[in-house]
């Protein structure tokens, strides 16, 4: 630490805190947040558009709106967050200071005028492409010129994660291997530098395309391309928010990952196992051979799935562990009823756990089997799925870690408490719901990303059966619940960040943010003496059971439609 | 504690927990069964997708199908100018997307096998074969030969599921399978 006094000590675990990272954390905490916000608002929009009897918007105006609600969310406010966590869990956890602030500063300009420009693209009108953009579908250069910058500037932030962890190591600002939460980020940063290089790879051609440079992008190549980003994109999430996953279960229980070996193993599966993944977005696409879909559907996907199924045991593993040493240890499930519930960072990353793998994992294996992707591929049952990880998992998730970050960074207190706590299960169940009601209309083939599933204005109209109406109209209401709860969400960290309490030594006291055992582990690691954990070996059997059966009901359901070969 | 480097610096050496090893294995385990069911279905199941694609210019692609329409043609649908199209069972047959339709309407029979060319003149779209639900991406430049086979008889809608500009809800064609 040479210069002290750019460090302050934190009153809740005395670590030494970097003021620079600090400041960066906050702007892109802030910015992430506007981000929601925005798209948050668009994707209640889209969701009342898609509900039949309501159709809010024209049909211009929805696909539009879908368009910058896809981008808002997907890109802007994850990857800001993720920017933050970066941050956070290289220069904070390693009591290191930040690898070059002002190159920070200037990634977060070049992100926020990205992110600003592609939303003004949008706006205008004639960028509605969707986030995917497709070619030979057109958007305005500078739609494409706003996200390349952006990404730029996300790319430039991982590289001042990587400067971080060299200079914890060379100044010996902590000892032993990094901490498995920085472990996780890592992972989320080297996959990051992977995506965004494929994503340069199509979009600068594609930018010129848009101003004529370029005569012709092939459509199939594009979207191979795209998806080598726009996949693992969905990984460095995954990474992300099983990273944070492992951080509130560690600062609110003192929980030891039962294995270290294991969990670094299951992050470095994602690394090894994902680039190829990006097939299972393609696997309906004319030109690419069922050898290739087969090989990196099982070889990359799967095997980055058996990674997450190991958190999906470690994690809840290591909360158990930890809750059965603190003597709740009664029945096979004491430990998870005496859980702090009532705390929203906990109830927000447990809740994420299990949608995210009962919900969102289980649905993504089985549409990415090569056949069982004729009968989804491009219904609502997709937008179904991926709400269920990347809101339902990473987003909540993210919420968690929010309601630890604001007294911890930007030390203030959470105003509204008892709001705070509900607000988790509010936004949970909404996303829930629509993730749910969209999955049941995609599975009677309502198609996604469509204004209007009632053919009003069509020559040779379809109908679709009564019961995807109501599916649809149940996605409107849930998609209004998670509104509300992404609202309060939003109402509860803007206000404490401006209104509330400045956090000092006796706010310390009373109101401890770091768990029931003020933060010190309870053992050297989570597994230590064999704790038997049986309420976890029913929670993975739950899971496993459900999974085997939604698995083989789905070949049943494609056993039944046209023979095709 | 997982924010802090973990107590044991070889943190590679310690201990696995039962529970851990045998969750592994079972993961292990299926996902091999889930790997071997792709490629099972390839023998036994009905529906594959097929691998046949071949690149095609848009306008050779527009002529082969108006020449099947051309041969082919039994009528017109009610006044809206749409020719219907009944080609003899195991044939090649097209549906042509372009902004915003599917074009002909195809007259099949029940139980007999067509292969289906799939291209679109324009952007991508997306064939969704409705209510049996078959999905399939349709690009320019590319056509997909799909063998189908109609095992029930009666009116199938096929609706666009890749977004494709303002007048992607209205672009909805159909199929007839007859006995
Ligand atoms: C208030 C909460 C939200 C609601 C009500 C909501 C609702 C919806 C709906 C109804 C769709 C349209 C499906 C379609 O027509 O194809 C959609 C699309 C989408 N949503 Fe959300 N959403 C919410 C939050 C989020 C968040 C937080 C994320 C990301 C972290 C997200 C990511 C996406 C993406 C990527 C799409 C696809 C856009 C496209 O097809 O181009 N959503 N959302
Ligand atoms: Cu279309
Ligand atoms: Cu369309």
């Amino acid at each position: 630490m040479a210069v002290s006094s750019l460090f302050r000590t934190c009153p809740d675990t005395g670590l030494p805190v970097h003021l620079p990272a600090q400041n960066l954390i906050r702007a892109n905490a802030v910015a992430a947040v506007v981000a929601l916000l925005v798209g948050g608002v668009q994707g209640l929009m889209v969701a009342l558009t898609r509900w039949p009897d309501v159709q809010l918007l024209p049909a211009d105006w929805f696909y539009l709106v879908l368009t910058g609600h896809g981008m808002n969310v997907l890109l802007f406010w994850i990857i800001f967050f993720e920017v933050a966590l970066l941050y956070f869990t290289s220069a904070i956890l390693l009591k290191s200071r930040l690898a070059t602030p002002r190159i920070g500063w200037l990634a977060f300009g070049l992100m926020v005028v990205g992110a600003v420009l592609a939303n003004i693209a949008v706006l205008q009108g004639d960028s509605s492409v969707m986030f995917t953009s497709y070619v030979p579908m057109r958007a305005a250069p500078h739609f494409y010129l706003g996200i390349i910058l952006f990404a730029v500037g996300a790319l430039i932030a991982c590289f001042i994660f990587f400067g971080t962890l060299v200079i914890a190591r060379e100044e010996k600002t902590y000892e032993g291997s990094i901490p498995l939460v920085t472990f996780g980020a890592m992972t989320a940063a080297i996959i990051a530098v992977f995506t965004i290089a494929s994503g340069a790879i199509i979009l600068i051609p594609t930018l010129l395309w848009s101003v004529g440079l370029i005569g012709n992008i092939d459509p199939v190549m594009y979207k191979v391309i795209w998806w080598a980003m726009g996949h693992s994109s969905q990984q460095i999430n995954v990474s992300a928010h099983v990273a944070v996953w492992y951080a509130i279960a560690a600062m609110l229980l003192g929980a030891k990952p039962l294995s270290e070996k294991v969990s670094r193993m299951a992050f470095l599966m994602y690394i090894l196992f994902l680039q190829l993944a990006s097939a299972h977005h393609l696997l309906v696409e004319p030109g690419i051979s069922s050898n290739w879909k087969i090989f990196n559907t099982s070889y990359a996907l799967y095997l980055a799935v058996v990674g997450s199924m190991i958190h999906g045991l470690s994690v809840p593993g290591a909360i158990e562990a930890a809750m059965r040493r603190r003597g709740f240890t009664k029945g096979v499930f004491e430990w998870l009823r005496k859980a702090p519930w009532g705390n929203p960072a906990f109830s927000a990353m447990f809740t994420s756990l299990i949608y995210f793998g009962f919900l969102g994992g289980i649905s993504g294996v089985v549409m990415g089997a090569e056949q069982i992707n004729i009968i989804m591929h491009n219904t609502v049952y997709v937008p179904g799925h991926f709400h269920a990880t990347v809101v339902a998992g990473t987003t909540l998730a993210f919420m968690g870690i929010t309601y630890l970050v604001v007294p911890l960074i930007f030390q203030r207190e959470i105003i509204f408490p008892r709001l705070a706590k509900w607000q988790p299960y509010i936004f949970g169940l909404g996303v829930a719901g629509i993730s749910v009601f969209m999955m049941g209309a995609g599975t009677l083939g309502v198609a996604r990303r469509h204004w209007d599933i009632g053919f009003t204005d069509a020559t040779l109209p379809y109908n679709y059966p009564d019961f995807a109406f109501l599916l649809m109209a149940l996605n409107g209401m849930a998609g209004v619940l998670a509104a509300v709860g992404g609202f309060l969400f939003i109402g509860i960290v803007v206000g404490s960040i401006l209104f509330g309490k400045r956090r000092d030594a006796a706010s310390v006291k009373s109101n401890p943010i770091i768990g029931i055992g003020g933060g010190t582990a309870v053992s050297s690691y989570g597994s230590e003496g064999t704790l038997k954990l049986p309420g976890t070996m029913v929670l993975v059997a739950i899971f496993f059971t459900a999974f085997f059966l939604y698995y083989w009901v789905n070949w049943k359901y494609l056993s039944e439609v046209w023979p095709l070969s | 504690m997982a924010i802090f480097p973990p107590e044991q610096r070889i943190w590679w050496k310690q201990p696995l927990h039962g529970v851990e090893i045998a969750w592994i294995g079972i993961c292990l385990v299926w996902a091999l069964v889930m790997f071997f069911t792709m490629i099972v279905w390839h023998v036994i199941g009905e529906q594959n997708l097929s691998n046949e694609a071949y690149r095609i210019l848009p306008d050779v692609y527009q002529e082969r199908t108006e020449a099947m329409v051309a041969q082919y043609q039994v009528r017109e649908e009610g006044n809206t100018g749409i020719p219907v199209v009944h080609p003899p069972a195991g044939t090649d047959i097209y549906m042509m997307a372009r902004l915003w339709e599917w074009w002909p309407i195809l007259e099949l029979e029940k139980d007999k096998t067509y292969r289906l060319h799939l291209s679109s003149i324009d952007w991508q779209h997306g064939f969704s074969l409705q209510p049996t639900n078959i999905n399939i991406q349709v690009h320019p430049g590319y056509e997909m030969v799909v063998t189908l086979k109609p095992n029930k008889s009666g009116e199938f809608g096929v609706v666009c599921n890749e977004y494709c500009g303002i007048g992607h809800h209205t672009m909805a064609g159909r199929i007839y399978v007859v006995e």
